[in-house]
């Protein structure tokens, strides 16, 4: 009983057939090749396959592709301009703000686009967006002040 | 020569080498001048490769940038044994750093050799070997085909003393980040290899179940193939969520028969504990011991309990393996375990194999902090990959599985009992601990310990945990020694034979329970004697180091003052495993209505810094997880199942929950290196539960320290 469906994948068209109830993680890491987005629960309780779903942030264990079809997804890979990195990806390298770094590809896409809604947060605003994620090598001081600093220097 | 392990004297060979002394197992040069390091400790997200990685580079005298680090693999490479227990800088490091001397020597000899020049007169610098005098260089790379590293070691080459060193020292940037941050594959979640199929295994739903029966029709006709022996059950197929889907509709269609009853009660772990069969571990006996305390029997006496109950390690990843059976019938296994030689032996004893036919290779995985469940899916994947000769077999654990079928981090309850003098001071200590074994790592208890081989229908026993010996730190009694001079001492650890509850090695072992105990203990003692905590700790402390670490601590606190509105201080402090890195945290804790955690101000010493902001982060990361595990953490269960299978269920420290740290790191640059990734758990625990007491009146002796564990606390003080 499968599918096709058609959506935008960090700007570039691509066309999965699959199961409609196939989640949309399941579809970026093993259709298309982006595995930046990670399993760690797929319940849409840890945060480590966010993406953003025509601009909304969303896990994407928890988006079926029924759902997902036509849309527009940004993953974590689509968060660099070619080689260069975002200000939230080099912020995060620049303050080592990672362990195991399994945490940080969601972490990433949803501290970039609350930089789009609010540039210069403070760390209480960071915290409060990065609530739904979970890290637990601890590193989270260390992300809070990656993306404060993002938010000052972009 | 031969090579003596543990020989005093600078001559003495390293552990890691007496097995391994081959050059080229650890290191080879490349005609580019690249450096292949393959060592036999693993990267967990604590960032060891790249401390080695400096280590190599500094004898060497090569930029960080030209050093590779191979992942560890069971047919290339050292034996280490296990990554853990915060000796892989001792170890390997030590280790490495003598085999790259002694490769920079035989490059040097090679370079005098040609230019028929006394090997005195050179030198290397950023890659070059050169006479001093600099007339005349040549590269690694370039001499890099003429010589062989083929030969064993040789403990009589110098290694760089403190003074030279250049890379080791800074904070060079992690070697790994830059993929992770961009999101490249770089997890053993994310390997592809061709043929490659995916697997999932359909876990019973409970300890002691047996699978009655299964409808094995809802999956249907489609390519899904499904693997039954006894009550293990899997199924697997090229499309991973077609597999996903396929192990939801059986396990719906699968009934089992549980054992209710198996599981003691959650809220009475202390009378779990205490019920024997136990074995005994007398750690330390001195004379005099009365009334079933030690010392003499003058003096007042205080006595107190305190508890932990069983942690998850919950890694961010659900565990993850892979395997292909050869059509020669050879076993490749990739795994994130921390013991690749140890898993590969296991399995190997399971299912009967010669050991030599099997190779495994390890791909990381998210932090584990500990034993957590990486062999047991390797082994999944192994027997899966039965059914499909020739296809890697990729087998994913579910979050449930992770959380409930994982090995957890016993639970403990400790009596501490103490007499003292009219001032306060010390003069008897009578300690005991009861627990679950600390360690059920593969092959341990001279059985393979994988979790699917007791549910095939020739089932072989999963053995109970067992304690690492005394010498390597001890699991249940890890850190039961008071670092004070606390007059008569008699410790004794109670481990419980067995369980129906799987437990292993969880960060720092028995050392988190046991340090929370005595810090906590500590202050209930300066507090009865009108003490200051701080002072009163540092008037039963002779080791300077420890004296420094704790002061370092307190005066980057601003120790000292009053609580006011429900904002308090608290101390905890430990030698780690009384033999590694010193750590002291000053908790500041806010306890209006949950207790909140503020901020916690750190001083450690780990003798010489490889990698400062390295430590750093492994002091932050473990003192953020001990925060965790102390506010919030429980794993729950009726007496059937576990039932803390979601991160709604267990919940762990949020962003907001989590505090400010700061770290003060006490340089000893002539000291050797110690592991930093377990200091912070006990001394963060005790810390956080003395700034309770500080701040409302009330000791908290039983962890979580949730607002149902204060109102608790507060109603026995008050009953
Ligand atoms: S994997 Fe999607 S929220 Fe956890
Ligand atoms: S860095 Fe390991 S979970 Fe966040």
């Amino acid at each position: 009983m499968t599918q096709a469906f058609t959506l935008t994948v960090n700007g570039q068209a691509a066309r999965v057939t699959t199961h409609p109830d196939t989640s949309l993680l399941s579809v970026l890491r093993n259709e298309l090749s982006l595995p930046g987005s990670r399993f760690g629960c797929g319940l849409g309780q840890c945060g480590a396959c966010i993406v953003r779903v025509d601009g909304t942030v969303v896990p994407s264990c928890t988006t079926p592709m029924w759902s997902a079809d036509g849309t527009s997804v940004v993953t974590v890979e689509g968060l660099a301009d070619g080689d260069r990195l975002h200000p939230v990806q080099q912020a995060l390298l620049d303050e080592q703000a990672a362990q195991c770094g399994f945490c940080i590809s969601g972490i990433a896409v949803r501290a970039a686009a609350l930089l789009e809604s609010s540039p210069h947060p403070d760390e209480i605003t960071v915290a409060q967006a990065l609530e739904g994620n979970l890290c637990r090598c601890g590193v989270q001081r260390r992300i809070v002040r990656a993306v404060v600093k993002a938010g000052r220097t972009s | 020569m031969t090579l003596v392990a543990g020989h005093p004297g600078p001559a003495a060979v390293p552990k890691s080498l007496v097995a391994n002394p081959v050059l080229s197992n650890w290191v080879t040069v490349a005609d580019d001048g690249i450096v292949a390091v393959r060592v036999g400790k693993v990267d967990l997200g604590q960032g060891i490769l790249t401390a080695l990685g400096q280590l190599a580079a500094e004898e060497l005298d090569v930029g960080l940038e030209h050093i590779r680090m191979l992942p560890a693999h069971t047919d290339k490479g050292p034996d280490e044994g296990l990554t853990a227990g915060s000796m892989s800088v001792a170890e390997s490091g030590s280790a490495l750093r003598l085999v790259c001397a002694n490769v920079r020597a035989l490059f040097l000899h090679e370079a005098a050799r040609r230019w028929q020049v006394d090997v005195a007169g050179l030198t290397t610098d950023n890659s070059y070997i050169k006479t001093s005098d600099g007339t005349r260089y040549t590269t690694y790379a370039e001499l890099a085909g003429t010589v062989s590293l083929d030969v064993d070691v040789s403990a009589d080459v110098a290694t760089k003393s403190g003074d030279d060193m250049r890379v080791v020292g800074t904070s060079a940037a992690r070697l790994d980040l830059p993929d992770k941050i961009a999101g490249r594959p770089r997890f053993i979640s994310d390997m592809r290899l061709p043929g490659q199929l995916f697997g999932r295994v359909v876990r019973p739903p409970s300890p002691g179940s047996r699978l009655r029966d299964v409808d094995d029709s809802v999956i249907g006709q489609g390519e899904v193939r499904l693997v039954r022996d006894g009550s293990f059950l899997g199924v697997l197929g090229g499309d991973e969520a077609e597999v996903e889907r396929a192990a939801k509709k059986l396990r719906a269609a699968c009934s089992w028969d549980e054992s209710p009853g198996l599981l003691p009660s959650e809220n009475d772990l202390v009378t779990f504990l205490k019920r024997g069969p136990h074995e005994t571990i007398p750690v330390i006996e001195e004379s005099a011991v009365v009334d079933g305390g030690a010392g003499a029997p003058e003096g007042k006496r205080l006595r107190a309990q305190y508890s932990r109950p069983f942690l998850a390690h919950a890694s961010i990843a659900p565990s993850c393996g892979a395997a292909r059976w050869e059509s020669d019938g050879r076993l490749s296994v990739w795994s994130h375990s921390q013991g690749i030689h140890r898993l590969r032996d296991a399995i190997a004893q399971a299912l009967d194999l010669d050991v030599t036919k099997v190779s495994v290779e390890h791909v990381e995985n998210a932090g584990c902090y500990g034993h957590n469940a990486a062999d047991d899916a390797a082994f999944d994947a192994v027997l899966l990959a039965r059914a499909a000769p020739t296809h890697p077999v990729q087998v994913q654990w579910s979050r449930w599985d992770e959380l409930t079928w994982s090995p957890l981090g016993s639970a403990m309850v400790a009596d501490a009992d103490a007499t003292v003098d009219d001032a306060g001071r010390i003069l008897s200590w009578t300690y005991d601990v009861w627990s679950q074994g600390h360690t059920a790592r593969p092959g341990y208890s001279g059985v393979p310990g994988l979790l699917a081989g007791a549910h095939l229908e020739r089932a072989s026993r999963y053995p109970p945990a067992t304690d690492p010996p005394l010498p390597a730190g001890g699991g249940t009694t890890r850190n039961a020694v008071p670092i004070y001079d606390v007059g008569h001492r008699r410790i004794t650890g109670h481990r419980q034979l067995s369980s129906p509850i799987r437990s292993s090695a969880l960060r720092s072992l028995g050392s988190f329970l046991n340090v929370f105990a005595i810090e906590s203990f500590m202050d209930e003692l300066a507090a009865a004697a009108g003490r200051d905590p701080l002072e009163y700790r540092l008037a039963h402390l002779r080791d300077d180091r420890a004296r420094e670490v704790l002061e370092t601590a307190a005066t980057a606190a601003g120790w000292g003052g009053d609580a006011h509105h429900d904002v308090g201080h608290g101390i905890g402090f430990a030698r780690y495993k009384s033999k590694g890195a010193y750590c002291a945290v000053v908790a500041e804790i806010e306890a209006e209505h949950d207790i909140q955690v503020r901020k916690l101000t750190i001083a450690v010493d780990v003798g010489r810094v490889v990698n400062p902001c390295g430590v750093r982060n492994q002091i932050e990361g473990g003192a953020t997880q001990a925060t965790s595990w102390t506010l919030k953490e429980r794993v729950r269960f009726d007496n059937t199942r576990i039932t803390s299978g979601d991160w709604e269920s267990y919940p762990i420290l949020r962003f907001s929950e989590v505090p400010d740290i700061h770290v003060e790191l006490v340089g000893r640059p002539d000291l050797p290196s110690v592991g930093a990734g377990e200091a912070a758990q006990g001394p963060t625990a005790a810390a956080i539960a003395n700034a309770v007491t500080h701040a409302i009146g009330v000791r908290v002796r039983d962890m979580p320290l949730t607002r149902s564990a204060v109102v608790a606390a507060i109603e026995s003080e008050n009953p």
